[in-house]
């Protein structure tokens, strides 16, 4: 079932549980996963409510760690590893999308996308303000640079979310149902972004339960009560931009 | 996270809430502003005490008869209010080593007048050291002569205020002769004017005559009220009064083990009771208005409660990101001590303005010290740490996973 893997290895699960405890009750949200995500692939992660989606995507970003299992980032064994050493490693390898963008109020798109460079003592402040400037051009808002994140459509702020998760030029984009709050058309945008991002060989992992963004990607693990129920590579990507000139023109952005 | 970086950060937060920060600046502002200016109340007065016993005589020690009881001792004897005489004040004179001057001290109270003029006073009798001791300066006439002192001359050297009061058609005093008592004295100098003191005492409201004619002719007595002496340095004050007292001790024929039966004072004593006095006074105030500014602190620790509250999801966010706990500690704490220092420097304007508004209108003295200054300074940054110590260790440990969800 596993796809055959060709390229290096970025992500490497190996028997991954995480059980929380509520009162007296021990909560499995994740019964042993296992896979490898090798570089440049475009994964969606699905399956329906309470499947362990969030948990497990909270496990590759590094911000929670697993009850047993081991995990590789990038080759680095991350289970064993400090608070600040995941901090610090989520800063350097790790891209974060999420469903309600999280862009800092009253802050410009610049200075949004300038924020995990903040964090990286190695990256000055021309170069923090270059690079930032250098990622809201490739997601198409080299013009709405000062914008402040209140003046800025949906579509828009997550472009600047994209940006941002691109800043710092990590090893794996996280995705956690990055289209959940926009329309059809503005979420075919965002794709043809994703889709045009794992052509120049970006990793992306998307956490969706809408299956037709699984056509776009090129890997489909599906979850279902902590475990993989299903793990298929496509081999009929479908272009999200032919899509998107299908779709009715809306005057949303 | 550098320096620059969480500063900007800070500026950023504070400027968001811009009314927000600026009331809860606004404890701190108060706050160093009542310390500031009750620091530059108690130090103005407190130098103006102290100038103005320094004014009172130069190095000045005080003889006065009986044994030093101090503050609440009882109530001596009349005997032994007649311990000193005139032998003792001739000794001192001759045989002291550490004086620029002596004076004997005899005061009498009666009523003056002049002309259709009269006004209650009371004279002293001294010598021509006396002008020496309390730096008095004669602005007109000349002060009585030691021949006078012999003669038992009725003379007499006034100040300001005794010259208003009998004076006040602008007769020239010099010369004229006015009455004590019903006893005629010529006045033979004025006195320069010396103003009020701090206890509101009137400096010009003095009436000097030779010691003989106060003791002679006014009060008939043969013991003194107090000798007054000068010593030659402000350092050789403890010397010379060891030095008097064991020319007093020969003089009254005390043995060994046997206690004074006179006190002496110093100047320097004065002046450090009061001081300390209003040290104490002045500390207080601190302490009233200090009050003020830990409210103020608690104030800052409300507020960053509040926000850290409010930005959980930028905190989430700042995490995923990459913020260590160390980084979102410094962020809030930064903001925490801007807040105050802010405040504190506002504090510092405002409470040197109103120091001035208070030497301006109420005519207060008043002097702002540099350490005042930098003590609110520094109770202001340690405000800000102390209080924003525990929101921002809140905000270093959240869950990242729950602040970023937070809604
Ligand atoms: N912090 C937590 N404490 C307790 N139970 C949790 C926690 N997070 C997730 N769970 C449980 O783990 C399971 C998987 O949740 P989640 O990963 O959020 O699923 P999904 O994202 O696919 O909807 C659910 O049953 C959920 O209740
Ligand atoms: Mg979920």
């Amino acid at each position: 079932m596993t796809p055959a893997m060709s390229n290096r290895p970025i992500i490497e699960l190996h028997d991954i549980r995480r059980e929380f405890i509520v009162g007296e009750e021990v909560v499995k949200a994740l019964r042993g996963v296992s896979f490898t995500i090798g570089e440049g692939e475009f994964v969606t992660i699905m399956g329906t409510s309470g499947s362990g989606k969030s948990t497990l995507l909270n496990i590759l970003g590094c911000l929670d760690t697993p009850t047993s299992g081991e995990f590789l980032l990038d080759g680095t064994p991350v289970r064993t590893m400090s608070k600040n050493q995941r901090a610090v490693l989520r800063n350097r390898k790790i891209g974060f999308v999420f469903q309600n963008y999280n862009l800092l109020a009253k802050t410009t798109a610049v200075e949004n996308v300038e924020l995990p460079l903040m964090y990286n003592p190695a990256v000055g402040a021309t170069e923090r303000r270059n690079r930032a400037v250098t990622a809201l051009r490739r997601v198409g808002l080299g013009n709405r640079l000062s914008h402040k994140s209140n003046q800025m459509s949906g579509g828009q702020m997550q472009r600047v979310a994209i940006a941002r998760a691109l800043v710092n030029d990590p090893a794996v984009i996280l995705a956690d149902e990055a289209t959940g709050n926009l329309d059809t058309r503005t979420s075919f945008e965002i794709l043809v972004l994703f889709q045009e991002l794992h052509r120049e060989g970006r990793t992306i992992i998307f956490v969706t339960h809408n299956p037709e963004i699984a056509q776009y990607s090129s890997r489909t693990i599906t979850l279902r009560d902590g475990k993989i129920r299903d793990d298929v590579s496509n081999n009929n990507i479908l272009d999200a931009a032919e899509k998107l000139a299908q779709l009715p023109i809306n005057d949303d952005d | 996270m550098n320096f620059t970086n969480l500063f900007k950060i800070a500026i950023k937060a504070i400027n968001n809430n811009k009314m927000r920060s600026f009331l809860t600046m606004l404890g701190i502002i108060i706050g160093v502003a009542s310390v500031i200016t009750m620091l530059a109340i108690g130090q103005g007065s407190k130098q103006s005490i102290k100038q103005n016993i320094a004014e009172m005589g130069s190095n000045m020690i005080m003889i006065n008869p009986g044994a030093d009881r101090g503050p609440g001792g009882a109530r001596m004897s009349a005997d032994e209010m007649q311990t000193l005489t005139l032998t003792d004040y001739e000794t001192i004179r001759d045989q002291a080593k550490y004086l620029t001057a002596v004076s004997p001290s005899v005061s009498s109270g009666g009523q003056l007048i002049y002309g259709n003029n009269n006004y209650q006073s009371s004279v002293s009798g001294v010598s021509e050291g006396y002008l020496t001791i309390r730096q008095l300066k004669v602005e007109s006439g000349e002060m009585f002569s030691e021949a006078d002192i012999k003669a038992s001359a009725k003379v007499c050297v006034i100040g300001k205020t005794i010259v208003d009061n009998l004076f006040p058609g602008g007769v020239d005093p010099i010369g004229q002769v006015i009455r004590f008592n019903k006893m005629p004295v010529r006045v033979v100098g004025v006195l320069k004017s010396k103003g009020y003191n701090s206890m509101g005492m009137d400096q010009d409201d003095i009436v000097l005559m030779p010691y003989t004619t106060v003791m002679k002719r006014i009060l008939a007595q043969t013991h003194l009220q107090g000798i007054y002496a000068s010593a030659i340095t402000e350092e050789m004050t403890p010397v010379a009064i060891d030095d008097v007292t064991q020319i007093l001790r020969a003089n009254h024929k005390l043995r060994n083990g046997e206690e004074d039966d006179f006190s002496i004072r110093s100047q320097e004593e004065i002046s450090s009771m009061m001081t300390s006095t209003m040290s104490m006074l002045t500390l207080l105030l601190a302490c009233v208005a200090g009050i003020s500014l830990v409210v103020g602190g608690i104030g800052i620790m409300n507020i960053m409660y509040v926000s850290v509250t409010e930005r959980t999801r930028e905190i989430g966010l700042r995490m995923s990101v990459g913020a260590r706990g160390i980084d979102i500690l410094s962020q809030f704490l930064i903001e925490a001590i801007m807040i105050s220092v802010t405040g504190g420097l506002i504090g510092v304007f405002l409470g040197v303005g109103l120091s001035m508004a208070v030497k301006v209108l109420a005519q207060w003295p008043i002097a702002i010290e540099a350490w005042t200054v930098l003590l609110a300074f520094v109770v202001c940054t340690i405000t800000g740490v102390f209080f924003g110590w525990y929101p921002a260790r809140k905000a270093a440990n959240l869950d990242p996973i729950e602040a970023i969800r937070y809604e």
